[in-house]
Order: structure tokens, then sequence, then C-alpha cells
């Protein structure tokens, strides 16, 4: 067994699995990031990302456009963060309260939306998914080549937003704005920023990374949608933005290294160890949670996180 | 700087201007009009409207009655916003500055601009305003590695940066080491030499007398009084800020010097940068003395506090209550003791803001009867504690079932005074505690710890303040760089020579 753990062929299919494994979960960290820096936890996220999944996968199964799939997750997402704004942003709610309500309702709908559609047939309808794209010369570099450049085509665009993201947060103007309401919304509302109307755009920003990674889990992991198809991957990628300290970068790493433990237990799975599967599901889990309690200590969260903004409030 | 008759045109007028919260009118008609070049003070006592007033003319409250007018057109303001765009700027009681943030970056936030940061240029800017105006600070600096003065001078410098011509502090010198204050006024100085108008808020008439012009008094939101500096002078304004004559002078009272009940040994601590804040200090405090420890603030005197209080363990060090040692860093074993803790930031650390005014009264004890009884608490016990509390303490407030965020500053520092000292403490340890207090507050907090001396207790009086130090102490030490500089008993103090000890001098 242990060879098979190293022949090349075992490592670069480990490679590859973990990049496409670990693509939702990036997609929603950054969104999580974004949102959570402008002052609001948004635990919407694993029902937005359902509702993504079934809006997606509705879609294209009843045009057989993916992108247009995407596309209308993300629209999706974006509805439903701005319910979580204007129950946690403009109604000032615990956005615990709200975030946890929203996804009970997205949830349900998602279901709801999904049985109206299809009914529920024996054998569930599937979708024609996206393929990986191999790159031109790039996926030709001998041994590691294939795994890192024959990808779907979110999972670059995921790649390409990493960055992206992080220019947006320190490098632009409305970017400082996001952190800095997120960090003292009073400071900001002193110098003229909209603080309420800045954490909406945020929130749906961050509303639409979570529609498009749900999406990704029903036209690109899978060509199906099945209810339990986000399996808490959106509450990894809470834990994977305390994990970063809200830095895009190293929220993606820690996006990463869970994708490679779970893309690790599926194969140890399938090579037959003479152990219940079970346990190879709990390790990725089992290792976020310590590697949570050694890093989450140093975090600096966002000082104005939890903390609706409201003016008439005895501020200054 | 005086204001021609010619050139009369108000550069602000506030015609009429009221503002209600929900069950207070903040501020009744008040008019009040800045011109050119000048440093208008604002006095009140806690509570009597200045902060509500001047976050109406930034825009942060809508008026609900009442005109603004800026060069003698009437505008209306929704946001700060529409304040900064006309020249307005306003640097609150409390910071608001990102600390995780640059110098450069909260000057830059909320300004109009490209797309991306342009920090180069906005360095340049900033810059060049530093120059201009002598405010020098780097701005590469994260914020919370600032001194409170350098915090001062960035709220300065981002009004600056978006051109304000009109500046409102509110308590500005509050925080400030006397030193820092003098450069706050040198900088308030070249200000209006530049062409800005400045208003001014503090509890402090002498630094009023020093920098104004002229002085707007306001009593309950009504505005009772108006002078120009030249035709007032400090005894007056008192009285008008609290609509009676002030006691001249305190009762320092017969109180006989006893057994000692706090002793502190070698005391060693560091601040949260990791730096030695407190270095092997020793002292002794005896029944019925108040024992004054003067310093600059920053030079170890929270630190003492926070050790004394059970907040901090002290890295080396004994601390003997009655002549008992009492474990470091465990809060409920002093509250055990008795004593008396009066911190200094009565916001963050001694009170909950957002809990009711009779569940801050009991924070110490709720544990033990008669309030709990196995387990259970007894609302009725609650209830006539906190009204006597209220009581005996002339607490200012609209019962004790709402929360304390609600109060004045001075009533916030009467609901600790009442929850520290109705059980009659032995010791009382108070940090700072007239910081922030108008001058009848301030009295009243005065008088309290007089009191408690000659009922016995031990008191140490920890303060910046140092006529506060001269008027209440028996014996004063100070403090400079975690270190006690000096000892002298009140009759032998002289100003010259504490000045010198706060400033790290031996002679
Ligand atoms: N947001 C608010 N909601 C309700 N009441 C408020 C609010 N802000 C202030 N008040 C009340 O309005 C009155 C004026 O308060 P304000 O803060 O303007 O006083 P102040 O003169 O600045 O006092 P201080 O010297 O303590 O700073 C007080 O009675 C206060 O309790
Ligand atoms: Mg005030």
């Amino acid at each position: 067994m242990m060879s098979e753990i190293f022949s090349v062929a075992f490592i670069t299919g480990l490679i590859g699995a973990t990049l496409r494994m670990s693509t939702p979960i990036i997609l929603a960290t950054l969104g999580e990031i974004i949102t959570e820096r402008s002052g609001v936890l948004n635990l919407g996220i694993e029902g937005t990302m359902l509702f993504g999944a079934a809006l997606g996968f509705l879609t294209t199964l009843a045009t057989g456009n993916l992108w247009l799939g995407v596309f209308v997750a993300a629209l999706g997402g974006i509805a439903l963060s701005l319910l979580m704004a204007v129950l946690a942003v403009y109604l000032g709610l615990s956005q615990h309260v709200s975030g946890l309500g929203i996804t009970l309702f997205a949830s349900g709908l998602a279901m709801f939306i999904y049985r109206l559609v299809v009914g529920s047939p024996i054998v569930p309808p599937v979708i024609t998914p996206f393929t990986p794209v191999a790159i031109p010369l790039l996926s030709r570099i001998p041994i590691l080549g294939g795994s890192f450049f024959t990808q779907y085509s979110l999972t670059y665009i995921t790649w390409a937003l990493i960055p992206l993201v992080s220019i947006f947060l320190f490098k632009t103007r409305a970017g400082l704005r996001v952190r800095t309401i997120g960090q003292n919304p009073f400071a900001a509302d002193t110098v003229g920023v909209n603080v309420n109307l800045t954490r909406t755009l945020s929130l749906a920003a961050g509303g639409a990374f979570f529609g498009v990674a749900g999406a990704f889990l029903t036209l690109a992991h899978q060509n199906m949608f099945l209810i339990d198809v986000i399996g808490g991957r959106g509450w990894i990628a809470i834990a994977m933005t305390i994990f970063g300290n809200w830095n895009p970068l190293m929220g993606a790493v820690g996006a990463l290294i869970f994708g490679f433990l779970d893309a690790f237990q599926l194969r140890m799975q399938t090579l037959g160890v003479d152990l219940p599967f079970h346990i190879f599901l709990m390790i990725p889990y089992l290792i976020t949670i310590l590697a949570l309690i050694s890093v989450s200590r140093k975090a600096t969260v966002p000082a104005g996180l939890l903390k609706p903004y409201r003016r008439e409030d005895k501020g200054g | 700087m005086e204001v021609s008759v010619l050139e009369k045109q108000a550069v602000i007028e506030m015609r009429g201007v009221t503002k209600r919260f929900v069950d207070v009118i903040a501020n009744d008609k008040v008019d009040l009009k800045l011109y050119a070049k000048e440093v208008v003070g604002l006095l009140g006592e806690n509570g009597a409207g200045k902060t509500t007033l001047m976050n109406v003319l930034f825009g942060y409250y809508n008026l609900d009655g009442g005109k603004l007018l800026i060069n003698e057109k009437e505008v209306t303001f929704n946001s700060p916003k529409d304040a900064i765009n006309n020249g307005i700027a306003m640097i609150h009681q409390h910071f608001t500055l990102v600390q995780t943030q640059t110098v450069l970056e909260n000057a830059m936030i909320g300004m109009e601009g490209s797309f991306f940061l342009d920090k180069k240029k906005a360095k340049e800017k900033l810059l060049k305003i530093e120059k201009q105006f002598g405010l020098n600070l780097n701005p590469d600096a994260l914020v919370w590695t600032l001194s409170i003065g350098e915090q001062q001078k960035l709220e300065i410098l981002k009004a600056l940066y978006r051109g304000a011509k009109i500046l409102i502090m509110d308590e500005p010198t509050a925080v400030l080491a006397p030193t820092e204050t003098v450069e706050l006024f040198e900088t308030l100085r070249t200000l209006v030499d530049s062409g800005h108008s400045i208003i001014f808020i503090s509890h402090h008439l002498q630094e009023v007398m020093d920098i104004c012009d002229r002085v707007i008094v306001l009593r309950n939101g009504i505005r009772v009084a108006e002078r120009t500096v030249a035709d007032t002078t400090i005894p007056e304004l008192a009285s008008l800020m609290v609509g009676r004559e002030l006691l001249e002078r305190l009762e320092k009272g017969e109180s006989s010097i006893g057994e000692p009940v706090l002793e502190a040994r070698n005391l060693k601590a560091r601040n949260n940068r990791g730096i030695v804040a407190v270095d092997n200090l020793s002292f002794i405090l005896r029944e019925g003395e108040v024992l004054g420890v003067a310093g600059v603030s920053g030079n170890g005197q929270t630190e003492l506090s926070e050790m004394l209080f059970g907040q901090v363990k002290p890295e080396e060090g004994e601390i003997f209550i009655s002549g008992v040692e009492v474990p470091g860093g465990n809060p409920s074993e002093i509250i055990k003791t008795g004593m008396a803790r009066i911190p200094e930031d009565r916001i963050a650390t001694g009170l909950f803001m957002d809990l009711s005014v009779k569940e801050n009264m009991i924070l110490e004890s709720h544990v033990s009867e008669p309030i709990s009884k196995n387990g259970l608490i007894n609302m009725k016990e609650i209830r006539d504690f906190a009204q006597n509390c209220i009581e005996n303490f002339s607490v200012k407030t609209d019962g004790m079932d709402v929360p304390v965020k609600t109060l004045s500053g001075g009533n916030l520092q009467k609901v600790i005074l009442a929850r520290e000292l109705v059980g009659k403490p032995k010791v009382v340890v108070a940090c700072q505690p007239t910081r922030g207090l108008d001058v009848g507050a301030m009295e009243y907090v005065h008088q309290a710890m007089l009191d408690q001396k000659t009922e016995g207790a031990g008191v140490l009086l920890i303060s910046d303040d140092l006529d506060e130090i001269f008027l209440l102490s028996d014996r004063i030490i100070v403090m400079y760089e975690g270190k006690i500089m000096g000892e002298v008993s009140s009759e032998e103090a002289d100003r010259d020579k504490i000045g010198l000890w706060m400033s790290g001098v031996t002679s």
C-alpha cells in the first residue's frame, strides 16, 4: 500500500484533486473575508451556498448553459445577502441569529424550488458538467504540469481572485472603506463614509462568491443536486476566515490544506484501508479544529465585527 | 486675536437649535455664533448638552428645531459628509481612529479620489500639512504605537487633510499631560493665525481662560450666558455653569493616622507592549490619610492600579491589605478584602454601558448575601440597595432600570463611587477619579474622598492633576518611569520641586 501512496500517479492525482476540492472553499472564504472585514459575520453562508448550488443546477438543466447557471447562482447569493443586510445591518438584529436564520431559510427554499421544478424522480436528473481545461504548454510540463494545469475554468478564476481580493482590500479606496467600517464604524461615519451602505455592498459581494461556490459543486464537482451537496463547506470557510486572520492569501492557504486533507481521505477510502471510512471523513475537520485552536488565539478580529451601527447610540 | 467689528460675518451661526432624545431635551433653542480666526469656549456641566450641540453642527445628529447658517447662508446637514464639505471637522471626546491602520490610511479614509489608493500623492500632501502646522508624525506608523498626544495630532491632521476651516474640539485636553496641552495650544494658535476658527470644550476653566476669546455657557441644554474672556473670571464661569456658588475650599476634616491598610512591596509590571512600566515600587498607605500619587500619565500609574485592583498579576513583589498578603491577579480576592476600586477608564473597565444602573451597582455584591442567597438573586434586595445608592450619592438618572449609557459623565462616576464606597471600605484606590468631570462633579468626588479619610479609610489617589493632588493629599509621592522619585508631606511640598520630580529630575 505504501508503494501506491508514493507512486507518481497517486501524487499527481492527489494534487489535481486538492485543487478541485479546495475551489469552493477558497471562493466561500474570500467572500466571507470581504463580508467580515466590513464588520458583518455572515452565517448564512452554508444556506446561501446550497441555494446557489440549486439555482445554478436548475438553470443549467433548463437551458443547457453552464455559465448562465453560474451567473444565476451569483444573483441568488446576492439576493440572500441583501436579506441578511436588511436584518443585520438596517434592522440591527443579532448577526448570529440572522445568519443562522438565513441558512435555515435558504436550505429549505433550495429544496423547495428543486422539488417544484424536478419533482421527486427515482433517478435524479443530471447535467453535462464543466470539463477540465488543459492550458496549452503549461499542462505539458512533465509530471506535475498535467495536474496543476488541467482544471475547471472556475478553479482558474478562483485562483485569480485570491490576489484580486487582496488588492481590492489593501490597495483601493473602496477596500480601505470596507476595512475601516469593520474596525471602527464610528470613525468611518465621521469622515463621511456611509457605513450601512458599504456593509450592504460588502455583503452582496460576499453573497455572489457564496452562490458561485455552491454552483461549482453541482456544475463541476458533480453533475447533480443532492441535499447534502455543500456538506459543511460553508462552515469550513468560516473557520478558514479565522485561520487566515482575515487575510485572503492566508485564508486560501487554509482552504488548500483542507482541500488536500479532503482529497487525501477520499483516496485512502478507495485504497481499501481496513478502517471505517467515517474515520477518514473526520480527519479534515479534526485537523481544522486543531489548527483553529493554535491559530485563532493570535487572530486579530475586526474590532467592529458583530456590532450593528446606529447613530443615535451614544457613540462619542 | 482681536475680531474687528467691521468684518463681523459669522462663519457659523446656530440659531435656536433644539435637539431631543427620546425623553431628554439635550439642546433647547441654543444660539451660537463663531467668527473667523476665533476660539470660542463651550462650557457646561456633564450632561449640559455640549457634545450633542456639536454633533448637530457636525451633521451627526439631525436637528429637531432651529437653523444652521454657514457664512450667513442656511444649510441642512444630513451626515458628517455635509459638514466636512462645508469645512467643518470635529475631534471627538473618544478618538475616532482605526488602531490597526497607519497614520496615512487614517488620514486618507473617506476621501474622494481614484479607484486605487494613491498613497504616494497622499503622503506628500500629508507631509506638507505636517510641516506647515508643525505636527510631526510618521505617516507609516501604526496608530496603536502612538501615544495619546500623537493620536490627537493625527485627529487634527485628519481634519486639516480634509481642508477643514472650522475645528470642533470636544474635551481635547482631558487625556493630555500638561506638556502635551501646552503643545496643543501652540498648534491651536498656529491654526488661528492661518485663518481657522475653533470651538473648544473643556472642564478646565484655566485652559478656557488661556486659549479662548469668548465663552458660551450651557446649563441643562439651555444657553445661559456668553462672556468675552477679558470680562470674566474663573469663579464667575464656574457659578454660571453650576447655577450656584461653589465652595471656595473643601473641608479636609479631622482624622488620625493609624495602622497601615495597604502596602506595596517591590512591585514590578510590564505594560501591554512588554516594557517595564512599574519598577521595584513600594509604599505604605495608613488609616485616615490620603496618599497622593502624582506624575505625568503614562509613567506606570495605570499598571500600578491594575495590580492593586487584581486585574494584573505583578511580575515581582507583594501586596498587603491590613497586613495580610493578597494573591496577585485575582480580582475576586481583592473584592473580598473590601477595597474600593475606582478605575481610570470608567467606560471601559468601570461599568457595563448596556446594563442598567442597578445592575452596575451590584456588580461586586451580587455574589454575596443578602443580594444572593442559595444561588438565587433577591430582586427586592437589589432594588433597595440601588435605591439607597442613588439617594446617598445623588445620582441623576431616569430611574434604576435605564442603561447606564444614558447617564452623563459625572453621574457615571457617581454610580461607581456609590458601588465602591457604600460598603465602608478600609482602602480606597482612586485612579484619575475626576478626569472629564465638570467642576460640580469634581467637587463632589473630592469631598467623597475626604469623607472616606475622615471615616478612617486610607485613600490612595493616583492623579495627573497636580491641583487635585495638592488639594486632597496628606502625603505625596511622585512616579516617573515606573519608579518613585520622591516622597514629601503636603505641608512641605512645593510645586516646583514636584514638577521637577515629575519630569525625572532629582534634586
Ligand atoms: N444618544 C443619546 N441618547 C439618549 N440620550 C442622550 C444621547 N446622547 C446624549 N444624551 C443625553 O443628552 C444630554 C446631553 O448630553 P451630552 O453628551 O451632550 O452632554 P455633555 O455636555 O457633552 O456632557 P459631558 O461634559 O459629560 O461630556 C444628557 O442628558 C445625555 O444623557
Ligand atoms: Mg460631552
